[in-house]
C-alpha cells in the first residue's frame, strides 16, 4: 500500500461519519518514526496545545538533531534547522530577533542532554521565553542504539555492550531536576508518555510548559520519558511497560518547578526523587 | 620620510599614563588637522606589565602604524629605556624620567630630555601627572603640535568622571613643555 | 573636504559603529582579545536602539544564535578572533547549506591553538576556501584601514542580504587595535535596512500568520536526503558562489610604471605601502596590488597586470594567500616560476615598514 492510499485511507469514506480527527496544526504526513515510538504522541500534544493556545500562525519551531530532526516536516508552523545539540542557541537568536513570536524546540536526549548541554542550561538559565521538549528514551535512535546520557545503569546499547557501569560511564543525566535548579527556568517537569493517565499529565505539563513563555515569566522545558522499541528491541506493549518499571524509578515524574502560581501540580509524583 | 611626517614610541609600567598620552597625542593631531594613528601593545597581563604604545602624525594617510627606528621616544621606565634607546632613530630625540631612571644609563650620543617627570608630578600635587609632564617636554623638544593643541584636547580624551582634573593635567603639560 | 567630523577610534569600534548604522540589530558573541572592544560597544550601541546584544556562553552558541536571527531575517552578527573562529565553524556550514545571511567579524590572532594575541593572517585559508564542512564559500572582506572597519560593515550586511549567504570581515590585531580618524557617515554602497527588509521577505522565519491569509509554513534547512537533493541543493551553491564574482574588489597603488608589484591586504598591506613609498621616493618602481575581496579573489585584475611586471607576495602566515596568487596567473603567457615570488612574515609578530624592505629590494634586483 503507498502512502497515499494510506492517507485516503484516514479520510472517512461515503457514509462515514468523522469522530476523531487530527488537528490543524499536525499535517497528515506520514512520519518516518518506527512502528510503536512514541514521538508521534508527543508531536500530537504539541500540535493539540499550539492549536489550543491558538498560537501557531506566529509559532517557529526549532529543530534538532536526531530522530526529531524531520519535526518541522509534520508541523504546519514556519521551522528551522539546528545543528546538533544547539537548538536552544539558535532559539535564543530567533527569540531576539522576534519578540512576539511563539518559539519551542524538540529535542532528543542525545541532542539536549550531551551535546547540547552547554547550549541548552544557559537558554534556560538565561531566562529565554523559549520551550523545550526533551524526548528521553535513554538511547541513540538514530544513529543505532548506542549510549544516550540518559541510558540506565546496567543497560546494554551498542556501545555499552556489558551494561552502562556507575564507574565508567558515570550515571543518566537527570536534566529535568538540573533544569528546575536555575534561576531563569520558570517551568521544569518530567511526564511519561507510556498510558493514558500518563499521556493526559504530560497535556497538561506541556500547556504549562507554554504558558511559562506566554505570559513571559521564562524558560519552559518538558521532560518526555519515551520508548524506542527498535533499539530497545521490544515490542511496543514491553516498551511501554519498561518505561514504568524501569525509567519512572530512576527517573521520578512530577512538576520541579512552576513559577505560575500556587495551584495543584498538573503530574502526580511518581518514582523515589533524584537526591 | 617628508618633514611633516613624526612618530614616537612612547613605554612604561602599566599604570604610568602611557596609553593616555599616546591617545591625547594622536586626538590633538587629529583636530589639528593631521593624519594620526595609535596603536597600543600590552603585555600579557592588564595591569603592572610593561605598555607602550605608537603614534604617527602625518600630512599624508598613514600606512604602517608600527616603526622600528622612531623618531622619539617617551621614556617613562628603565626597562623601556633598555628596549628602545638602541632603537631610537639618528638625530631622533629621546624624552627620559630621569625620577626613575639612572642617568648613568642615558647613551650621551642621543638626543636627550632627562625630565624628572615623578618629581614635577608630585610638586603639582598628583604623582599621575607623570605622563603630561613627560608630553608636555616632548611637545617642546619636538614642535611637533602646539601645546594649546594638546590641552584643548584633554576634553575629548580625559573621562568625563575626571573632567575635574583636566586643569591640572594641562598645567602639568605646560610645566613640563617649559623645562624643556 | 568631507564637512562630517573625525572621531579618533579604534578599527573594533568602527566595526561597533558601522555594524549599527548599516542596521545591525543582533549581536552575539563571546570574549577573545584582540577584538573585545567590538562586544564591549556594541553591549551599549544595541541597546540604545531597541536592538539585542547577548554574551553567549561559548562561541558555539554565539554562532547558532547569529543562525537564529539571521533566519529571522534581521541584519546580525558575531564576532571573535582564531580559536573562536574555529568553533563557529559548523554554524558556518550551516548558514551556508540554509542559505542564511550570517556576518561574521575575524579580528585575526596569532595561531595555531592559543598562539597569541598578537596579528595574524594565519586565518586566511579557514575564511575565504569555506572553513567548515563541506562544499561552502563565505564572501570574505579585508579592511586595512578603521575607516574600511567601519565602511565595510555596511558592505558586509548587503551582500550577506543580497545572496544570502555567509560573509566575513577579516581583519587582525593591528586592524581591530589601530585608532584612526574616522567619518561616521554611510559610504556610498550602503544598503537601507528597508531593502535588506525587502530581501529577507520571502524566506524569513517570523510565523505564517504574518504573512497573511492562506500563507503556508516555510522551512530553513540544510539537510536534503532525498536522492539527488543534495546534489541539486550544491548546484545551486555553485551557481551562487560563481555569482559573486562580480563583487571583487581591489586597490592598486603606483602600478602603472611598477616593474614590480607587491601583492598583500589587510594590514600588511598599509605597512607594505609605507614601505613602497619610501622606495618609491628613491626612485624604485614597485607597487601595491591590494585585494578588498579574499572571496571572490580578484584574479582578473591581478591578471591585466601581468605584462612585463613581476609579483611579491607579502602576507602573514605561512603561505596561503600567494596559492590563490599563482592560480590566478596560472597559464597566462609568459608566466614562470619566477612571476611570483613570495616573502612571509610570522604570525605573532607586530612588524613595520623596514622590515619589508629587504625583501622587496630583493625582488627588485631579481626583476632587473
Amino acid at each position: 500500500m503507498d502512502a497515499r492510499n494510506l492517507e485516503n485511507l484516514l479520510r472517512p469514506a461515503e457514509g462515514e461519519t468523522l469522530v476523531f480527527d487530527t488537528n490543524p496544526v499536525l499535517n497528515e504526513r506520514l512520519t518516518h518514526y518506527c512502528p510503536g515510538c512514541l514521538h508521534g504522541i508527543a508531536h500530537r500534544l504539541v500540535s493539540e496545545t499550539l492549536h489550543e493556545l491558538g498560537v501557531a500562525e506566529r509559532t517557529i519551531l526549532v529543530a534538532a538533531v536526531g530522530c526529531a530532526t524531520f519535526t518541522y516536516d509534520y508541523f504546519n508552523v514556519d521551522g528551522l534547522e539546528a545543528p546538533h545539540g544547539r537548538a536552544c542557541a539558535v532559539a535564543t537568536g530567533v527569540r531576539r530577533a522576534r519578540p512576539e513570536a511563539v518559539i519551542f524546540t524538540y529535542q532528543g536526549d542525545g541532542d539536549m542532554a550531551a551535546i547540547g548541554m552547554a547550549e541548552s542550561l544557559h537558554a534556560a538559565n538565561r531566562g529565554e521565553r523559549i520551550t523545550s521538549f526533551f524526548i528521553n528514551n535513554t538511547v541513540y535512535g538514530m544513529t543505532g542504539g548506542q549510549m544516550a546520557p540518559t541510558t540506565l545503569l546496567g543497560q546494554k546499547t551498542t556501545t555499552t555492550h556489558d551494561g552502562r557501569r556507575m564507574d565508567r560511564e558515570g550515571g543518566p543525566v537527570h536534566l529535568a531536576e538540573m533544569m528546575a535548579g536555575l534561576d531563569g527556568v520558570a517551568f521544569a517537569a518530567r511526564c511519561a508518555l507510556d498510558s493514558v493517565k500518563h499521556v493526559r499529565e504530560a497535556k497538561k505539563a506541556m500547556r504549562k510548559a507554554f504558558e511559562v513563555q506566554l505570559e513571559g515569566l521564562g524558560f519552559g522545558f518538558l521532560e518526555l520519558l519515551s520508548s524506542c522499541p527498535t533499539n530497545w528491541h521490544m515490542d511496543p506493549v514491553a516498551a511501554s511497560k519498561h518505561i514504568v518499571e524501569a525509567m519512572i524509578p530512576v527517573f521520578p515524574l512530577g512538576v520541579f518547578k512552576d513559577k505560575t502560581a500556587d495551584s495543584p501540580s498538573v503530574v502526580q509524583k511518581e518514582g523515589v526523587p533524584h537526591a | 620620510m617628508p618633514e611633516e611626517y613624526r612618530d614616537v614610541i612612547i613605554a612604561g609600567f602599566g599604570g604610568q599614563g602611557v596609553m593616555l598620552i599616546g591617545n591625547l597625542l594622536a586626538q590633538a593631531g587629529m583636530e589639528y588637522g593631521l593624519e594620526v594613528s595609535f596603536i597600543p601593545v600590552y603585555g600579557a597581563e592588564m595591569r603592572g606589565g610593561t605598555a607602550n604604545c605608537t603614534v604617527v602624525l602625518d600630512k599624508h594617510p598613514i600606512g604602517s602604524p608600527l616603526v622600528r627606528e622612531p623618531l622619539s621616544t617617551i621614556i617613562l621606565n628603565e626597562p623601556s629605556l633598555d628596549k628602545f634607546q638602541p632603537r631610537l632613530s639618528h638625530g631622533g630625540v629621546q624624552v627620559v624620567n630621569a625620577s626613575l631612571i639612572n642617568k648613568s644609563l642615558v647613551d650621551s650620543d642621543k638626543q636627550t630630555v632627562f625630565i624628572p617627570a615623578n618629581d614635577m608630578a608630585h610638586e603639582l600635587g598628583n604623582g599621575k601627572l607623570v605622563n603630561m609632564v613627560a608630553l608636555g617636554a616632548w611637545l617642546k623638544a619636538t614642535r611637533a603640535l602646539p601645546l594649546s593643541v594638546v590641552q584643548d584636547a584633554l576634553h575629548r580624551v580625559v573621562n568625563v568622571h575626571y573632567a575635574k582634573l583636566i586643569p591640572v593635567n594641562a598645567r602639568a603639560l605646560e610645566v613640563g613643555y617649559n623645562f624643556a | 573636504m568631507n564637512p562630517v567630523e573625525r572621531i579618533l577610534i579604534k578599527g573594533n569600534e568602527a566595526v561597533a559603529f558601522g555594524a549599527v548604522d548599516a542596521g545591525c540589530r543582533c549581536y552575539f558573541g563571546y570574549p577573545i582579545t584582540p577584538q573585545n572592544e567590538i562586544p564591549e560597544a556594541l553591549s551599549q550601541l544595541l541597546p540604545e536602539r531597541g536592538g539585542q546584544f547577548v554574551q553567549a556562553e561559548s562561541e558555539v552558541a554565539a554562532v547558532n544564535m547569529l543562525l537564529g536571527a539571521a533566519a529571522c531575517g534581521i541584519p546580525a552578527m558575531t564576532s571573535s578572533s582564531g580559536c573562536g573562529i574555529s568553533l563557529m565553524q559548523e554554524g558556518i556550514s550551516y548558514m551556508a547549506g540554509s542559505h542564511i545571511p550570517g556576518v561574521l567579524v575575524n579580528m585575526q590572532r596569532g595561531g595555531p591553538g592559543l598562539g597569541d594575541i598578537g596579528p595574524s593572517q594565519g586565518d586566511y585559508f579557514q575564511a575565504v576556501k569555506g572553513g567548515g564542512h563541506g562544499d561552502h564559500r563565505n564572501l570574505v572582506l579585508a579592511p586595512s584601514t578603521a575607516q574600511e572597519c567601519y565602511d565595510f560593515m555596511f558592505r558586509a550586511f548587503a551582500l550577506a542580504f543580497k545572496y544570502t549567504n555567509p560573509v566575513m570581515v577579516l581583519g587582525d590585531a593591528i586592524v581591530g587595535q589601530i585608532k584612526e580618524p574616522v567619518r561616521r557617515v554611510p559610504p556610498s554602497d550602503a544598503v537601507p535596512g528597508e531593502e535588506l527588509a525587502r530581501l529577507a521577505a520571502p524566506w524569513r522565519m517570523e510565523g505564517y500568520g504574518q504573512r497573511g491569509a492562506g500563507a503556508q509554513p516555510r522551512l530553513l534547512k540544510s539537510v536534503y536526503l532525498a536522492e539527488g537533493a543534495l546534489a541539486e541543493r550544491n548546484q545551486l551553491l555553485a551557481e551562487k558562489y560563481e555569482a559573486m564574482r562580480s563583487e571583487c574588489a581591489w586597490e592598486c597603488v603606483d602600478v602603472d610604471d611598477a616593474t614590480l608589484v607587491v601583492v598583500a591586504f589587510g594590514s600588511i598591506a598599509r605597512i607594505a605601502r609605507s614601505t613602497i613609498r619610501r622606495l618609491r621616493a628613491e626612485g624604485h618602481r614597485v607597487g601595491l596590488f591590494r585585494p578588498v575581496t579574499l572571496f571572490p579573489f580578484p584574479s582578473e585584475a591581478l591578471r591585466s597586470l601581468l605584462p612585463g611586471r613581476r609579483f611579491l607576495v607579502m602576507e602573514q602566515n605561512l603561505g596561503q594567500m600567494v596559492e590563490d596568487v599563482r592560480q590566478a596567473l596560472f597559464g597566462m603567457p609568459h608566466v614562470t616560476s619566477d612571476t611570483v615570488k613570495w616573502h612571509g612574515i610570522m604570525p605573532g609578530l607586530f612588524i613595520n615598514a623596514d622590515e619589508l624592505r629587504e625583501p622587496m629590494m630583493q625582488s627588485l634586483k631579481e626583476v632587473r
